[in-house]
């Protein structure tokens, strides 16, 4: 199970958000959406510790950490339980797909080379990359690349993956073979939380869609009720207006 | 006196005295085995001076770039006095000086003081340098290590500096290219190394010259040979970036 319990961010004066509660069961598949730069990423960042919270509670499976004080081992202990997607991909430039993937299991993890390389091969497999082993990341395509940065987060075995945007920064014709691996691993039950624009993709393969705005949680359910019967006007309001461009069938 | 000086030049040329005289190869050649001699003396000095500016260097780039309290106002002024001050000054200074201060240093001999003072002085210059390749590196991918458990170390060790080092590598070379020019100045404190060596053939044969035209023609080769090395170096390192 993985728990936000108020949790807070602020950037000096400015307060992201504020007493964010949010509760995932294990194999659940959690989309949040909402407009832009209303902390959605910045609550993502704070779950794998990429930012501090200035308060609240983080829970992943048996490890439970007051936010605000953590220490450096308990921080440690919850980037081993979570990995992370991100926009821009960040593979390790100096290493090649397989070393991407393979990094963390052996310093992280600390498997032997052999091993890491027997399960990084298996796992390029799954992200059908299996011929680009020993391709850097300046050879592969955006799509490429972001399936290895999926790939690099599967290896960590963590119990949650956080996605950041994941399609956002690829051209068109990229985004859909990461949206296919993403389903992927939703239907092998992978817990994950997504943040994304892609509402196609939340209607098809969220348990459960959260919509953000100004730093709050507005309104969350399935996605059949929260696309087609909105409660709240704002949520409204944004639906409104990205269906209105895309709409999803 | 310019004037006067043309004058006697044209008058010797006039008269049929020679103004040159024809530069002496065999002499040349007869030195350049006797200076070869103290080619080692010369590599093993920047050798030595290049590994420990190296260390040094590094250690003052991660002090800067962690801004670790205390250490970091200690590595600002060691990099600004050791960049501030000339070579020749900060040799003078550990070899001549130091010795009146710290007593037990009476013993130390010409070759060590030149390695300190190349050791210091360019590790200065190689922190800045390494420090602007780490901080270079797209934080994206330090990012990307702690997301997946790295400790700071490990980050430092597997992702940050390999990639600072393909950055740094061609301004350490020239660093490097440079600190054997630099080892000329061990001279100073009386250590028989290519350029006293010279300097002694020079003042006994009085072709001053041939000696120093074939001392600066020994330095030239070797830098053109680091610099072929270099560009093979930075072509490997290129590897991992070409698309």
């Amino acid at each position: 199970m993985i728990a936000l319990n108020g949790i807070t961010k602020r950037f000096g004066a400015h307060t992201v958000f504020e007493n964010i509660d949010l509760t995932l069961e294990q194999g659940e598949i959690i989309v949040v959406i909402g407009p832009s730069g209303t902390g959605k990423s910045t609550l993502l960042r704070c779950i794998n510790y990429l930012e501090t919270p200035d308060a609240g509670r983080l829970t992943v499976g048996n490890l439970s950490l007051d936010a605000k004080h953590a220490t450096r081992r308990e921080i440690l202990a919850l980037r081993r339980r979570t990995a992370f997607v991100f926009q821009n991909y960040a593979l390790f430039a100096n290493k090649t797909a397989l070393d991407n993937i393979c990094e963390g299991m052996i310093v992280v993890d600390g498997l032997s080379k052999a091993e890491a390389h027997a399960r990084g091969r298996e796992i390029l497999e799954r992200i059908g990359l299996a011929d680009k082993a020993n391709a850097y990341p300046a050879s592969l395509s955006g799509g490429q690349q972001q399936r290895v940065g999926i790939g690099r987060a599967m290896a960590a075995k963590a119990e949650v993956i956080l996605f950041d945007e994941p399609t956002s920064a690829l051209d068109p014709e990229w985004v859909d073979e990461v949206l296919a691996l993403m389903k992927h691993l939703a239907l092998e039950r992978q817990t994950m939380i997504v943040v994304s624009h892609e509402m196609q993709f939340a209607r098809e393969v969220a348990d459960r869609v959260v919509f953000m705005d100004e730093g709050r949680i507005i309104e969350q359910g399935p996605p059949d009720e929260l696309f087609t019967n909105p409660q709240d006007e704002r949520t409204q309001r944004f639906l409104r207006k990205v269906l209105a461009n895309n709409p999803i069938v | 006196m310019l004037h006067a000086t043309a004058e006697t030049l044209l008058g010797r040329v006039l008269s049929g005295d020679p103004i040159m005289h024809v530069l002496d190869l065999d002499y040349m050649l007869g030195l350049l085995p006797i200076l070869l001699g103290y080619l080692p003396l010369t590599l093993e000095m920047a050798g030595a001076g290049m590994v420990a500016a190296l260390v040094l260097a590094c250690l003052l780039a991660v002090v800067r770039v962690q801004r670790m309290p205390g250490l970091n106002a200690l590595a600002m002024l060691f990099i600004s006095f050791f960049r501030g001050t000339p070579l020749l000054v900060q040799l003078f200074l550990f070899y001549y000086g130091l010795p009146q201060i710290l007593t037990f240093l009476v013993a130390i001999n010409g070759i060590t003081a030149t390695i300190l003072g190349l050791t210091l002085h360019f590790s200065a210059y190689m922190a800045e340098s390494i420090r602007a390749a780490i901080v270079g590196v797209d934080r994206s991918q330090t990012e990307a290590a702690l997301s997946i458990g790295m400790t700071q170390g490990q980050l430092m060790r597997r992702i940050v500096l390999p990639q600072a080092t393909r950055v740094a590598t061609p301004t350490l070379m020239n660093y490097f290219i440079d600190m054997i020019k630099a080892t000329s100045l061990a001279f100073t404190l009386g250590v028989t190394e290519l350029m006293g060596a010279t300097q002694k053939e020079a003042a006994g044969s009085f072709l001053y010259f041939e000696a120093f035209l074939m001392v600066a023609v020994i330095y030239w080769v070797v830098v053109e040979l680091l610099s072929w090395l270099q560009r093979r170096l930075e072509k490997r390192l290129n590897r991992a970036y070409q698309r």
